[in-house]
């Protein structure tokens, strides 16, 4: 993996995020400066070796199947940016027939 | 003397928000601070709780309901006010404690300088000019100037241990699963941990004391009883093994922070404390590995910020995928977007394995590097930073910064807990990282407490 380099406008596009060219530009040499550090890991033998997840073994308990708390409407939606019938507002997902 | 009624919880938040008031325009440690809302809560606290009446200042990234928590980000800086407690502020709360303010951070906590906040600029108070450590920058600055006698901070990577060392208080990292996370906006969930920055050790194990324990809304928090603190506080560290990891001691540590720390080994070792030289092989591959594993966690955990449901919306957007897009362009800063596209990167197609595969199995390592040494020692003892507090706007690469992080990094990959306490320091403040097993925070303590005992 010599001289590792990111894509920024295809990575940034999978993760939702609508750069300038100008960040596009100024971001790629400290994005790669930082690949390049992680270069380093090759040098590891990690052969046999478990990946860690957790620093310590998580289980995942169950809970008891009973009616919880949940957030009242008023207080969940005070910060929606737009509303409408109690609900949130967002543009139309679904494309005309 | 508060129990006693010889002085008045109204009284103390009068004088530390007239000192806010005063000095706070200089440093720059609360992003909010609700003077009529504290001044209330101090007039009805309960004195006969553990913390009744205690004020502590929180990191913008913890909800307390009604509060702004912004994150240091223009995402949840216009409208935000947290709809619900987290887990430590419910502790807190029923402990008796006064919110004393809103602290300034690195945007989303991604920083190691308090100067990716989005929203302001934090001075360190025992030097003007200089960074006060981030990420908790603010919280450290709030207990450095005198503004609040604790606050509470996270660490991901260092952020409560850096900042405190350099800002020359107490700053204790908890051992994974030890503090609820739930309520503290996520930023990598399987290094993140809650903990206090204080002026004093005690201080800093009672607050433990009050936010340790069981969450069932955090199924990350252990389901283990919680031990008193304060009982072997004053224990010493007669016949203790302490391990001096030779790795942490490396080039690029300033000559001013290795003298006070071999100082401070030398007066534990008058006290009867070992010293015992210890390896921790893997050190070097640590910020590496670090660099991979949170991004990833944060490219995923900050996928909620979506302009949906709180937070920034873009004017007018074209369909959905625009208001996404544009709401994340226009909210976050340059290192959360960094951090972003680093992350989704390194879990992308074709990358995965190469990159965050390789990193959870090189965690695997570091981990065993400390277990391998704590079969030798007790505790372990390093520096938290390589060098005192650099000036503000001094840095211009950034992959510097990471690197300075390199005696931090690993505790968090490792999930256990440390503390940093300040050091005797002619100059700029330098703080000592003490290092125990899993749980072991009574014993971390213990032996912050000889450090600080002069």
């Amino acid at each position: 993996m010599s001289h590792p380099h990111i894509d920024v406008r295809r990575i940034a596009t999978l993760a939702r995020l609508e750069l300038s060219e100008e960040e596009v530009a100024s971001f790629s040499a400290p994005l790669d400066g930082v690949l390049a550090l992680m270069e380093k890991l090759a040098q590891v033998d990690t052969a046999g070796i478990e990946p860690t997840s957790y620093p310590m073994p998580i289980d995942a308990p169950m809970r008891e199947d009973i009616a919880w708390q949940s957030m009242p409407t008023d207080l969940f939606l005070q910060n929606a940016p737009e509303q409408a019938q109690q609900q949130i507002r967002v543009p139309k997902v679904v494309a005309d027939a | 003397m508060l129990v006693k009624g010889e002085i008045q919880s109204t009284d103390i938040v009068d004088e530390l928000l007239e000192n806010v008031t005063q000095r706070d325009a200089e440093i720059g440690a609360f992003l909010s601070i609700d003077a009529v809302a504290i001044r209330a809560a101090a007039a009805k606290a309960d004195l006969s709780l553990p913390l009744g009446g205690i004020p502590i200042a929180m990191k913008d990234n913890i909800n307390v309901l009604g509060d702004p928590c912004t994150c240091g980000s223009k995402f949840l800086a216009e409208n935000y006010h947290s709809p619900y407690d987290a887990g430590v502020t419910r502790r807190l709360r029923s402990a008796g404690v006064v919110f004393f303010g809103r602290t300034n951070m690195d945007e989303f906590a991604m920083g190691s300088a308090t100067e990716n906040s989005a929203l302001q600029r934090t001075n360190n108070p025992a030097a003007l000019g200089h960074i006060p450590g981030g990420s908790s920058g603010g919280s450290a600055a709030a207990v450095a100037a005198h503004f609040s006698p604790a606050a509470i901070g996270s660490d991901t990577g260092g952020s409560i241990r850096q900042p405190a060392s350099h800002c020359g208080v107490v700053g204790l990292k908890p051992s994974y699963g030890r503090v609820s996370r739930y309520g503290l906006v996520a930023f990598a969930s399987s290094l993140d941990q809650i903990g206090p920055l204080s002026r004093t050790v005690e201080d800093a194990a009672i607050i433990l004391q009050a936010i340790a324990g069981h969450d069932p809304l955090d199924s990350t928090s252990l389901p283990l009883p919680v031990p008193n603190y304060l009982t072997n506080l004053h224990q010493g560290v007669k016949g203790l093994r302490i391990g001096i990891p030779k790795e942490y001691f490396a080039a690029g540590l300033a000559s001013v922070v290795r003298e006070a720390v071999e100082k401070e080994i030398v007066r534990l070792q008058e006290q009867g404390a070992i010293p015992v030289e210890i390896s921790l092989p893997h050190t070097e591959y640590a910020v590496a590995t670090y660099y991979i594993i949170a991004p990833a966690e944060a490219s995923s955990n900050l996928s909620r910020f979506d302009g949906v449901r709180y937070g920034h919306r873009a004017a007018n957007p074209a369909d959905i995928l625009s208001l996404y897009q544009r709401s994340r362009e226009e909210g976050f800063g340059p290192e959360v977007k960094r951090r972003i596209i680093l992350g989704t990167y390194v879990l992308s197609s074709g990358y995965y394995d190469a990159y965050y595969n390789k990193a959870q199995k090189v965690r695997t390592l570091i981990r065993k590097d400390f277990e391998n040494a704590f079969a030798f020692c007790d505790a372990i003892i390093s520096p938290v930073a390589p060098t005192a507090a650099r000036k503000i706007g001094e840095c211009t690469d950034p992959v510097q910064d990471y690197l300075a992080d390199v005696c931090t990094i690993p505790v968090n990959l490792a999930g256990l807990p440390a503390i940093s306490v300040p050091l005797p320091s002619d100059g700029l403040p330098i703080g000592l990282q003490i290092i125990t097993p899993h749980l072991q925070e009574s014993l971390l303590l213990q032996i912050a407490q000889a450090v600080e005992n002069r």
